[in-house]
C-alpha cells in the first residue's frame, strides 16, 4: 500500500528535507555527493529543500541524540502528509557504533517512524540512490534476513545410564542420533 | 573580464561532456578495496566468539541456549563494516563482500542467524582446550544477548564470574 502511495504520489517529484541528528557529517557528505551532477538525482525529481515544510522525505543521519531528538521530531511533524522518512547510515538505523553512549538515544526509528533504512557507514551514493530506487518502485530490494539452523546433532550423545559393563569392557548400546 | 570568464567556464563544461552515471538502470561496480556488508558462512563458524567480543559496535549477539548450542545472530543494523570480525576470524567464516544495495523498508532483512553446535569432549565433557590465538580473542564463558530485541546485554561475563572485569562500566540499556 506504501509502495502504491509512494508511487503515485511520489513518483515525479521528490523533495528531500536533510535533518543530521548528531552524526558525523559522513552520511551528510554522501547525500550531498548524490545530488551532484554525477549522480545526479533530480533525474527522479528529487531536489533539496531548505524546510521541513516544503518537503515530501525527511532524510535522517545520525543517531538520536538526547539533546536534538525533540527538534528532529517537530521537523518531521512539520512535514506536510504523506511523508517518508529515510535512515541513512548506520547511525540512524541502529544507532551505529555510539549505540550505547550516554547521550545517544538510539536509532531514529525511536523518534521519528522510519519507513526506509539504509545502512552502510557511510552508505555509498549507488547506495543511497538504490534506497530511494527500492522507495519509488523502480528497483526491488535484494536483501532477505539469512537462517541457519542445526538441523541434527553432529555427534551422537552419550549418557552413563547407556552404558553398560560386559565383563572387561564398557559397551554403549545407543548409538541413533539425538 | 567577466564575460571572458563565462565563456571559460562555459568551455569547461563543455569539454567534460555528460559525467551523470546511468545507476540504478546499469551497475556500478565498486572499487577494489571496497568493503560490503560481512557474509557468515555457517559452515566454517566454530562459534568461537571472537567476531562478536571485538565488533566495535556490539553488532554480532550470542545467545547461549544451552552448553551446545550458541545462537550468533549478526543484526546488521549498526554495523560499520569495518571488516574488525572478518580480520579477527581465526576460521575466516566472516567475508566482507562488495554488496552495498542493502536498503530495506524492513531492518529484519539485513540480519544474519546462525545457529551452532558447540562440541564438547566425549571423554571429559569439557570444552575442546583451544590453541593460543584462538584464546585471546574467544568470547570467555556464556553469553546470554537478548535476539528477540536485538539488544546487547553489557556485562554478561558478570553473570558467571563472581568479579567483575576490570573496564566494565555498568550501563542502562534502551
Ligand atoms: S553512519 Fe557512519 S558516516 Fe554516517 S553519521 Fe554515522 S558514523 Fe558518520
Ligand atoms: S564489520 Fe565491523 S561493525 Fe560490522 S559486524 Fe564486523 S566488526 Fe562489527
Ligand atoms: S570469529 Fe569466526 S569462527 Fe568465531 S564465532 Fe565469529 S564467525 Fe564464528
Amino acid at each position: 500500500m506504501l509502495k502504491d502511495l509512494c508511487r503515485r504520489m511520489f513518483g515525479r517529484s521528490l523533495w528531500v528535507y536533510h535533518a543530521n541528528s548528531g552524526g558525523c557529517n559522513g552520511c551528510d557528505i554522501e547525500v550531498l555527493n548524490v545530488l551532484t551532477p554525477y549522480y545526479d538525482v533530480e533525474r527522479f525529481g528529487i531536489k533539496l529543500v531548505g524546510s521541513p515544510r516544503h518537503a515530501d522525505v525527511m532524510l535522517c543521519q545520525g543517531a538520536a541524540m538526547r539533546s536534538t531528538a525533540r527538534a528532529l521530531r517537530r521537523a518531521y511533524e512539520a512535514i506536510p502528509e504523506p511523508k517518508l522518512v529515510f535512515a541513512i547510515g548506520s547511525c540512524a538505523c541502529g544507532g551505529g557504533i555510539w549505540h550505547d553512549s550516554y547521550s545517544v538515544i538510539g536509532p531514529v526509528e525511536k523518534i521519528v517512524p522510519v519507513n526506509y533504512y539504509i545502512p552502510g557507514c557511510p552508505p555509498r551514493p549507488e547506495a543511497i540512490i538504490y534506497g530511494v530506487a527500492v522507495a519509488v518502485g523502480l528497483v526491488d530490494k535484494k536483501t532477505a534476513p539469512v537462517q541457519f539452523k542445526q538441523a541434527e546433532f553432529p555427534i551422537p550423545r552419550y549418557h552413563p545410564s547407556d552404558l553398560k559393563s560386559d565383563g572387561e569392557v564398557v559397551v554403549y548400546e545407543k548409538l541413533d542420533r539425538v | 573580464m567577466s564575460l571572458l570568464s563565462k565563456v571559460k567556464e562555459a568551455l569547461v563544461c563543455l569539454r567534460a561532456g555528460r559525467v551523470t552515471l546511468p545507476y540504478p538502470a546499469a551497475p556500478r561496480p565498486v572499487a577494489g578495496n571496497f568493503r560490503g556488508r560481512p557474509i557468515f558462512d555457517a559452515a566454517k563458524c566454530i562459534g568461537c566468539g571472537g567476531c562478536a567480543a571485538n565488533c566495535p559496535a556490539r553488532e554480532i549477539l550470542i545467545h547461549d541456549v544451552c552448553q551446545e548450542i550458541r545462537v550468533l545472530r549478526y543484526v546488521g543494523r549498526r554495523c560499520t563494516y569495518c571488516g574488525r570480525c572478518a580480520d579477527v576470524c581465526p576460521e575466516k567464516a566472516i567475508t566482507m563482500s562488495t554488496d552495498f544495495e542493502t536498503a530495506t523498508d524492513a531492518i529484519g532483512d539485513i540480519g544474519q542467524t546462525i545457529e551452532l553446535f558447540m562440541s564438547t569432549c566425549q571423554r571429559c565433557g569439557r570444552c575442546f582446550k583451544e590453541p593460543s590465538p584462538l584464546e585471546r580473542l574467544k568470547q570467555k564463558g556464556y553469553r546470554f544477548d537478548d535476539l528477540a530485541h536485538d539488544r546487547w546485554v553489557f556485562g554478561s561475563r558478570a553473570y558467571l564470574d563472581t568479579e567483575r572485569a576490570v573496564d566494565d562500566i555498568r550501563i542502562e540499556m534502551d
